[in-house]
């Protein structure tokens, strides 16, 4: 009789029956092991939060007052007699890999992850095991990232430019994490930072658990005069909103994977796109997989159907499996309850 | 090869038509006079004949990206263009090149001519040396097509920024058939000709859409109405014997209409109509389908010509004798149009014909003709008020067109693909299907792409994502859940459609989200739409 598989794919999430907890669930349930912060990961409702103790009060400002206990990285707990410990993901501060190990098997759920430090989050840490659950948000070869020092040097150069030209900077990223990456690797000799009040609740978070640069809170009083020429970090959802006339003379630019395409930044109506994500490209899913020396690679979300028939043609035993994880598409696509403008 | 590339590169950093048009100028400014040239050349369309077929091109772009071919067809879909596909999936080098824009063409019109290993030779050499804008520029180059979000208008207004030189000159300048091996910056565009100042036409008068209602128009005996036909808004103009043929969207099209080379000879100098380019298969109005088999070709066959020939329905007249009749009231510009076609009228048959100018007793009238508008192929009335002055550009108050409402029907999303362009990576080309005698199959009738804002878009494509049934390369089957109520503006029966129905200018109105499948409509109730 076959074993039964150490982590199930259920209508509420990634199921580890001996433990009876979930990883990232997306339906309420009694214990949940979260990756990270981002919406489509850790969501509302479980009895029990299980995370890495720097991405506790990031969840606790997105979800309240839950019940949540912080792990350190390669702390190993046990539930159930099923063996837990969480590890570097460097997706964004505070997030982590789950490693699950019961009766000599070993399951490593990625969450969402990166390989390149991006200087902010503790980075990414390869894990050995038999089976690997990986996002694949930008799994196709046509993703694929320049060194992070390269973009931002082409930010600080935008930025400059615009300031030459009379203009303010507007950039947008999404508010848990990528802003904050923005914000740490700006030039501030060239000017001043602002921030859109989604993007600085979150630095306020941040800011106990990484080291930032000073940014000013743009609020009703915050002058058109004052923000020329600088620079401002808002939510994609702020573009064509009235929150950004304030702005005028301005020039958008965006920080996301999805900039590599033209047809989606145009579609954006951005001025400029700049390359720049919080999720491995091709070669960094492809050596991700082989560091781990897995030989069942699931895929969750992103483009699973294409990668998954790739690694079936590497000799991998490999499937994809519907989750309702979205990566980096929903940051940019949805609004979120938190970037209601001002 | 390095400015011609930071140009795609400084166009591609903005989504402002005054910014593209300020770093286009510059490059108008600073360029090599020959890399000008072939720039022009370029973005109007003249680009050299493909030298690798796109097949050689994916299996070598393939092979060089170390991945199967199916993967790398799978990124194009996804992608939405091929030379953007190459540019992307090649390793990436930080080197650039030196070699102008001018040798990098001359290469690859020389490539064609050469062996096959030679091209592949050639093409991994660039692939692997040029920085990924030069990469992208050059693939552009090899593929054909160069749409990069540049009009040809956008081109001919930097162009006329830099120089100084009227752009209305410059469409004139740059239209034809010219080599941009063979011919200078200078005699392209710089030297000053007497000709060039001859074929200038007026700014089109545009109308609105009438909003209120036709009563509020006030005396029905102060205005005129045509028949509003569907073709192409055209200004014909004949002086020094010579003959332009404008269109609305301020392009040359003289070449693409040789029937209107008569009027040099029926029509005097000094002349300019304004009308409707018109199909006239078998001696009558056709649909805008014939016409569609007549645009977008530069020469025409005999063939054609004689299958579908075109007319002119002129409604105005804006210079005669060389003078400005713009001012005068519509009704003596009526008058001396009339007086014009009847002396042409007398030299046998021709393409000049008349727009039928009306008059009524009241507005209800009006609404009866109006009502007869889809049996006559026509789009619905215009209404002009007989004093109005030719005014320039889209005004209220004097000119309003009455068009008859869309048809639409309920139909059913069946089947989806990814957009291109600006829509790459989002399924925003949608198949509709309509149901058979029994209920039992959903039958294609017609494409839409247009009608869903940004938002619907991004929901619908969501859906069609979650809900794929089979995939076959770029279009996927999805569960068929969705309504949407579909317009279109003329129906015909057609032989080229599965359906036998062909509809013009299908788009979507709204999504029904309060209807199910089920009630979506038949094939049967749409051919019961179709006229006569």
């Amino acid at each position: 009789m076959a074993k039964k598989p150490l982590l199930q794919f259920t209508s509420k999430g990634i199921y580890c029956p001996p433990a009876k907890v979930y990883l990232d669930p997306w339906k309420p349930v009694d214990k949940a092991i979260i990756t990270h912060g981002h919406a489509d990961h850790s969501r509302w409702g479980h009895k029990q939060y299980i995370t890495h103790h720097t991405n506790v009060p990031i969840i606790k400002h997105r979800l309240g007052d839950i019940t949540v206990s912080g792990k350190a990285y390669g702390e190993t707990f046990l539930i159930n007699n099923v063996k837990f410990s969480l590890h570097p993901a460097g997706h964004i501060v505070g997030s982590s890999q789950i490693r699950v190990e019961h009766q000599g098997e070993v399951w490593v759920f990625t969450g969402d992850y990166k390989l390149e430090d991006d200087g902010l989050s503790v980075p990414y840490e390869p894990v050995k095991c038999n089976g690997f659950i990986t996002e694949c948000t930008f799994g196709l070869p046509a993703f694929s990232w320049v060194p992070q020092q390269q973009v931002f040097d082409d930010i600080n150069q935008w930025w400059s430019t615009n300031q030459a030209e009379g203009k303010t900077s507007v950039l947008f990223g999404y508010s848990l994490g990528k802003a904050q990456r923005l914000v740490k690797h700006l030039d501030t000799d060239i000017g001043k930072i602002y921030t859109h009040a989604a993007v600085e609740n979150m630095n306020e978070v941040i800011r106990p658990l990484a080291d930032l640069p000073a940014t000013t809170r743009i609020t009703k009083d915050t002058t058109k005069k004052e923000l020329l020429g600088n620079i401002v970090i808002a939510p994609p959802s702020t573009h064509g909103s009235p929150w950004i006339k304030k702005m005028v003379p301005y020039v958008t630019g965006s920080a996301s994977g999805w900039m590599a395409f033209r047809g989606a930044r145009r579609r954006r109506a951005i001025d400029k796109g700049f390359v720049l994500s919080d999720h491995c490209d091709w070669h960094a899913l492809l050596k991700a997989i082989e560091a781990t020396e897995a030989t069942t690679i699931i895929s969750t979300h992103g483009y699973t159907e294409i990668f998954t028939k790739y690694l079936q043609e590497l000799g991998y035993d490999a499937r994809t499996e519907k989750t309702q994880y979205e990566g980096e598409l929903s940051e940019l696509e949805q609004k979120k309850e938190s970037e209601v403008t001002e | 090869m390095k400015r011609f590339a930071t140009l795609i590169k400084q166009l591609d950093s903005t989504n402002k038509t005054n910014a593209k048009v300020d770093a286009l100028a510059e490059y108008f400014k600073v360029a090599p006079a020959k890399d000008k040239v072939w720039t022009i050349a370029i973005l109007s369309h003249r680009r050299p004949p493909r030298p690798v077929n796109t097949t050689l091109l994916r299996t070598w772009a393939s092979e060089l990206a170390n991945i199967p071919l199916w993967l790398f067809e799978e990124s194009y879909h996804i992608v939405g263009d091929l030379a953007e596909t190459i540019a992307l999936i090649i390793p990436n080098s930080t080197t650039n090149s030196e070699k102008s824009l001018t040798t990098f063409l001359e290469e690859i019109i020389a490539l064609k001519q050469k062996p096959e290993a030679e091209k592949k030779a050639y093409l991994f050499q660039n692939w692997t040396k040029l920085n990924y804008y030069e990469r992208f520029v050059f693939s552009k180059l090899i593929t054909g097509s160069f749409r990069i979000g540049v009009s040809q208008k956008l081109m001919t207004k930097a162009l006329a920024k830099a120089t100084g030189i009227d752009q209305d000159i410059l469409a004139y300048k740059l239209m034809g058939n010219w080599n941009p091996n063979e011919i200078s910056f200078n005699d392209l565009v710089l030297e000053e000709k007497a000709s060039d100042y001859i074929s200038k036409p007026y700014p089109f008068y545009l109308a609105y859409a009438l909003e209120d209602k036709i009563e509020a128009l006030g005396d029905v005996k102060d205005w005129y109405a045509e028949h509003k036909w569907d073709g192409i808004r055209a200004q014909v103009i004949v002086r020094d014997r010579e003959l332009f043929v404008w269109s609305r969207g301020e392009e040359l099209v003289t070449d693409k209409y040789p029937e209107f080379e008569v009027f040099t000879e029926l029509i005097p100098d000094g002349t300019v109509l304004d009308g409707e380019i018109l199909p006239f298969p078998k001696g009558q109005i056709g649909t805008f389908n014939d016409l569609q088999t007549r645009i977008g070709r530069k020469t025409v066959s005999k063939a054609l010509l004689k299958k579908t020939p075109v007319i002119l329905k002129a409604y105005d007249i804006l210079e005669w004798q060389g003078k400005d009749q713009r001012t005068k009231p519509y009704s003596d510009r009526r008058k001396k149009l009339e007086e014009l076609y009847q002396q042409v009228q007398q030299s046998g048959d021709n393409p000049l014909h008349l727009s039928q100018k009306m008059t009524f007793n009241n507005w209800q009238e009006v609404a009866e003709e109006r009502s007869k508008s889809r049996a006559l192929h026509s789009e619905g009335l215009m209404l002009k008020r007989k004093d109005s002055p030719y005014l320039v550009g889209r005004k209220k108050g004097d000119w309003w067109k009455w068009k008859v409402d869309p048809l639409t029907i309920d139909a059913v999303l069946t089947y989806a693909m990814r957009g291109h362009g600006r829509r790459s990576n989002l399924f925003t080309d949608y198949t509709f299907g309509l149901w058979n005698d029994d209920k039992s199959e959903l039958v294609t009738f017609a494409k839409a792409y247009s009608g869903l804002t940004d938002a619907e878009f991004r929901q619908v494509d969501r859906f069609i994502k979650a809900n794929t049934v089979e995939r076959f390369g770029p279009v996927r089957s999805v569960t068929p859940e969705l309504v949407f109520e579909i317009a279109f503006e003329g129906i015909a029966h057609s032989k080229r459609h599965k359906s036998g129905v062909a509809t013009r200018f299908p788009r979507i109105l709204r999504w029904r989200k309060d209807k199910k499948i089920e009630d979506a409509n038949s094939l049967e109730e749409l051919k019961n739409l179709i006229p006569g």
